[in-house]
């Protein structure tokens, strides 16, 4: 092996042409749809990712729904007081804002890691490396059937109007779910790259939290503010909440949601089949 | 059939320090860069050539082994025939199924049973479930690990944890095996049981490439090597020839 140093182009731009020519975007087409067939592998890591965390407690992952409902509850009754919100109607709003944004938040915060975290495997396994990104998500997809409970106990509870609009969950979460394989998969990719990028949207995604409404109301804004409207997270929360709550979600909202689907996965695609091939190498 | 060719094929890394990774430094030396020449170290980049034109056929009924000291390539060789780095340049074509196994028990979960790790392991080897269903009354006997299958593998020994991931390993036969330090297997009663199963296995194998710094391995193993040196080959041919010319370099 000879180390030398080399004075000129930046590596990073000459194997951004090796990689976009057509082969290797057929090649990168290949590994995502080559990963969804190795789903029993990434569906057997995914579930011993939720089970890794909660091993030999007495409850397992039942402590992700304990957990969830106590946050619920405990944020509910204080912000409910802070701005004298009817419970029956501030509660189930809170629980379903807080089940859908706990899953946004964190695909894309372990999306960042998703090759990360499997380096060992990357460097020794010869699958295609899109199974880290679907394992992900199928763990994150575990820990949401936990936490939706606690929203279905605190409607069911507070008699909220639980209605045929509900047929539109399945619907969102797939969106959803489809948003997040094209998230972890581009800034996964990044991340291996540039490993400031987890912590960058890490704060990124704490700040949005606040931005987002999933403990205030929209309405409570006065004027319908700019921030809210360019803010994804918004669009991503309101077409799932929405039919939670017995609303169809407005169309303004599905336009966001299916342009950042189709704007995310071109970009994706273009940085995916550039630099897919050098994931190995920099994990 | 299995085939393996490698046409001039090429593979170098940039080396990435933290500055490098940080995007930080890299804004900063994108808008300073073509300005500050003093400042050279930020333009150089150093590029570890790993693998320089390397040029390979193997067919079928092939044992290639890999020789050379530490860092002359041989297991980033494994990971491009594996198909787990790509190349730079150069064309890599490889014809049928490919198994790496460079860590035998590599994803087995230690809070699991011995059942659960028989076919997780099966699933990493690209197996389904029902796949390794079929095998697992085979692969449970030769173990003879009996109830401990039962258990979590974290209460194993060491010596039964290698058994399992040996047992499992050699199950399914791959069109190409790529080895790297070959196959160690548990304490001296199984040896003997799984140097038999080791050498069945092998004999189905259409082509082996094995990396070792082991002479004696080698030549048990390969009818041909080659023997590298900073990511080339510097010799090529009949595993006897290529261990003297290996010896002679070395000095003794």
């Amino acid at each position: 092996m000879s180390s030398e140093t080399q004075v000129g182009e930046s590596p990073l731009l000459s194997q951004f042409r090796h990689g976009l020519r057509a082969e290797q975007i057929q090649r990168a087409l290949r590994d995502i749809a080559a990963g969804w067939e190795r789903r029993e592998l990434w569906m057997t890591l995914g579930l011993h990712d939720v089970r890794q965390r909660y091993r030999r407690s007495k409850l397992g992952p039942f402590w992700i729904t304990i957990s969830m409902a106590v946050m619920v509850l405990a944020l509910g009754l204080l912000y409910g007081q802070i701005f004298r919100q009817d419970l029956h109607d501030y509660l189930p709003f809170l629980a379903a804002g807080f089940v859908i944004w706990g899953l946004i938040s964190s695909i894309v915060n372990e999306g960042c890691q998703s090759f990360i975290r499997s380096d060992g495997m990357i460097r020794q396994l010869n699958a295609p490396v899109s199974i880290y990104a679907y394992r992900m998500l199928w763990s994150n997809l575990i820990a949401f059937a936990h936490n939706v409970w606690v929203f279905f106990g605190v409607a069911l509870w507070y008699g909220a109007d639980l209605n045929w609009n509900l047929l539109w969950v399945p619907v969102a979460l797939f969106v959803i779910l489809l948003n997040g394989l094209w998230i972890s998969l581009l800034f996964g990719l990044l991340s291996a790259r540039f490993r400031d990028v987890p912590l960058i949207v890490g704060s990124i995604v704490q700040v949005l939290f606040f931005i987002t409404p999933v403990i205030w109301k929209p309405e409570m804004l006065p004027g319908r503010a700019l921030l809210l409207d360019l803010n994804p997270f918004y669009h991503l929360v309101e077409i799932m909440r929405a039919p939670m709550l017995g609303q169809p979600a407005q169309l303004e909202h599905w336009l966001a949601v299916l342009s950042i689907l189709v704007g995310g996965w071109a970009i994706t695609f273009f940085f995916y089949s550039a630099y897919r091939w050098r994931i190995a190498y920099w994990v | 059939m299995a085939s393996i060719q490698l046409e001039n094929v090429s593979v170098s890394f940039p080396v990435y320090n933290a500055a490098t990774r940080s995007i930080k430094n890299r804004i900063i030396q994108s808008a300073t860069g073509g300005q500050i020449r003093s400042d050279s170290t930020s333009q150089r980049i150093s590029v570890v050539q790993a693998l320089q034109d390397i040029n390979l056929k193997l067919e079928d009924g092939d044992r290639l082994g890999l020789i050379g000291h530490n860092g002359a390539g041989k297991t980033t060789l494994l990971r491009v025939l594996g198909g787990i780095y790509e190349p730079n340049s150069g064309r890599v074509s490889v014809a049928g199924r490919t198994v790496p196994l460079f860590d035998i028990s590599l994803g087995m979960d230690q809070e699991s049973t011995g059942y659960e790790n028989i076919i997780l392991r099966g699933l990493f080897l690209g197996l389904t479930r029902r796949e390794m269903k079929a095998r697992m009354d085979e692969i449970a006997d030769f173990t003879e690990l009996g109830d401990f299958l039962d258990l979590p593998i974290r209460t194993y020994s060491a010596g039964m944890q290698m058994r399992l991931a040996f047992a499992v390993s050699t199950s399914v036969v791959p069109d190409i095996l790529l080895l790297d330090e070959g196959i160690g297997a548990g304490d001296a009663a199984f040896l003997h049981k799984a140097r038999e199963r080791l050498a069945r296995f092998t004999e189905k194998v259409s082509i082996i490439v094995l990396s070792s710094h082991s002479d004696e391995l080698v030549r048990n193993m390969c009818s041909k090597a080659i023997l590298m040196e900073h990511g080339q080959v510097v010799h090529a041919g009949p595993t006897e020839a290529v261990l003297e010319r290996y010896k002679a370099m070395r000095g003794f």
